[in-house]
């Protein structure tokens, strides 16, 4: 079936000649959030659906997005994984409403069509009719009308989905050194410690820019200079995908010997305020470097985030103009000991809704969106860093990251 | 066969608990947080996590706490580090059943809701679910040796910073 849309261009006209000012009008026009939809969300991109270690046996399936569009993602009889869009191609009902589960295959509740694992219609309900009346005619053929198919791949147990031909291979999409952060953070089989949720009163846009800049992190989170947890030994820096789309931001302790590199722990400073209890900051250096915190986007709305020992992936899903929602999935390793456990469940107060270095990310758009519904016409400007998208060595003081996702979004919306 | 020792009893437990749960709620919705690290034993354990979460087993918290200094560490955040919309919760308590009273250590079970209402007055219903506790007698007071609130509502608007 021929699923391509009609792209019905855009009035939009870009307001300036780069990326370094951004016009309010993109966080809060419903014209622009349906092109995303069609022309982005459904273009050439990569999104993150689920991870392979969640749906291990056959028949397990989760239901998932991408932007607006409800997914499902399913493990077949001979172990392949599949996703298809979860919409009935009888009237459109949802094929999955519960979140997720095992089954043999897949039967539509509205009229009980079924389709197997790969998404191909098997049965129609009443399909020869009653005594020979009504049912479908000789016209029907049922092999064009299954589910929709996305596109996925498999990196590194973490399943990516595109609707899009045109979108490049994952590797190649987001470039050889950002693979190889993938392939120092998540060097073995992972497991799901949990979820959170988090809905963000704001355009999606907003979260996905304040994950690409560096610059808020530790005047917004002031938690990490109050209690000492961000030292200025650490450095750190940007890198940048060739195409800029995409961007991986990371600090190091410098100070470490490399003798004692396995079990080193990281101490929070005494001082007027310093915490009771340092568990939470204990750092065990399990990737065998001494990279303490690295966040990495996918483009548009993937972030893999490893900060001390909290790993997760993050989802961000649109929700209409105004609003939209994260999923957190918080990882750790199959091999983990028991001790490893709970030094995770502990490092995961630092993020989530409720983590004390990532809980402002929550309210900080919200106080974007406010200003920009009454001020369309104005723009922000990105000026730290200069004009240009150039990854950063030393600091990470510069707004590069942000720009590159604007260009990004600027070539997906054809702007 | 219940004899009237029993139902005594009984009825003094409730009562405590309820007074417990009565001066924990309101320490929070006064916002006097400085005092609710002291509704806790010295080893006591906190969990907020979703229905989701619990329900599949799985471990991650929203927040968790474990020893006192934890529980301390979660207020002085909020006071000198966290930056957030100034708002108040409303907590409403029901349906306490206890599970088990055999012991020292008393466990119990209930429902609740709660509302927030930020600086500028709006109101919303920001979080129910259930409650488990162990409840403990420590020098003739009761404290709280485990609570585990556990969200029906596990899609968090915004933020968490204020506990439950
Ligand atoms: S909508 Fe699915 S069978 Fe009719
Ligand atoms: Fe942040």
């Amino acid at each position: 079936m021929d699923t391509a849309q009609i792209d019905p261009g855009t009035d939009f006209v870009w307001p300036s000649e780069d990326v370094s000012q951004i016009p309010f009008r993109v966080y809060t026009d419903q014209d622009l959030y349906d092109r995303e939809q069609r022309v982005l969300f459904q273009g050439p991109t990569w999104n993150f659906l689920c991870l392979d270690c969640e749906i291990p046996e056959p028949g397990d399936y989760k239901m998932t997005y991408i932007g607006d569009a409800p997914i499902i993602v399913v493990r077949d009889e001979n172990g392949n994984i599949n996703a298809m869009v979860n919409r009935c191609a009888h009237k459109g009902s949802l094929i999955c409403y519960k979140p997720r589960g095992n089954v043999k295959e897949f039967a539509c509740i509205y009229h009980n069509w079924t389709y197997n694992l790969r998404g191909k219609l098997t049965g129609v309900a009443f399909g020869k009719g009653v005594r020979g009346q009504g049912g479908l005619t000789e016209e029907f053929k049922h092999d064009e009308h299954g589910l929709e198919r996305i596109r996925i791949e498999n990196v590194r147990g973490f399943i990516m989905g595109t609707f899009s031909d045109e979108t490049p291979p994952f590797a190649e999409y987001i470039g050889q050194e950002l693979m190889d952060n993938i392939d120092r953070v998540f060097i073995k089989p992972l497991k799901v410690l949990g979820y959170h949720s988090q809905i963000f009163p704001n355009n999606w846009k907003l979260y996905v820019e304040n994950n690409k800049d560096s610059y808020h992190a530790s005047l917004l989170h002031v938690f990490h200079n109050t209690f000492g947890v961000v030292r200025p030994t650490m450095t750190g820096g940007i890198k940048l995908s060739d195409s800029r789309w995409h961007h991986l931001s990371y600090t190091q302790r410098e100070e470490i010997g490399d003798d004692n590199i396995a079990k080193e722990k990281i101490r929070s400073k005494q001082d007027d305020y310093s915490l009771s209890d340092t568990r939470m900051m204990e750092h065990v250096l399990e990737l065998g470097d001494k990279i303490t915190n690295s966040i990495q986007t996918v483009f548009p709305t993937m972030v893999l985030q490893q900060i001390l020992n909290a790993l997760a992936v993050r989802q961000l899903i649109p929700k209409g103009v105004n609003e939209s929602e994260l999923i957190w999935t918080i990882l750790g390793f199959d091999d983990d000991d028991a001790d490893m456990d709970e030094l995770r469940l502990q490092v995961n107060n630092l993020v989530g809704p409720a983590g004390f270095i990532s809980m402002e990310d929550g309210c900080v758009g919200g106080f974007i969106q406010t200003a920009a519904k009454a001020n369309v016409d104005a723009q922000t400007i990105l000026p730290m860093g200069g004009r240009k998208i150039e990854p950063s060595d030393g600091s990470r003081v510069t707004e590069s990251a942000v720009r590159g996702f604007w260009k990004g979004w600027r070539e997906c919306m054809g702007v | 066969m219940t004899t009237t020792t029993d139902l005594d009893r009984e009825l003094t437990l409730r009562l405590r608990i309820d007074a417990l749960v009565a001066d924990y709620i309101h320490c929070i919705d006064e916002d006097r947080l400085e005092e609710w690290p002291d509704y806790f034993t010295a080893d006591g354990r906190y969990k907020v996590i979703t229905r989701e979460n619990y329900d599949l087993n799985m471990p991650v918290a929203l927040i968790y706490c474990d020893g006192r200094g934890m529980f301390e560490d979660r207020i002085s955040a909020l006071r000198t580090a966290n930056i957030y919309e100034p708002h108040v919760y409303c907590h409403m308590v029901s349906a306490l059943k206890i599970l088990d009273s055999s012991g020292p250590d008393i466990r119990t079970q209930s429902n609740f809701t709660i509302t927030r209402t930020m600086s500028e007055g709006d109101m919303m219903t920001f979080l129910c679910g259930k409650i488990f506790d162990t409840v403990t007698e420590v020098d003739g007071e009761m404290k709280f040796k485990e609570r585990t609130v556990i969200l029906d509502s596990r899609r968090i608007d915004t933020l968490l910073v204020i506990p439950v």
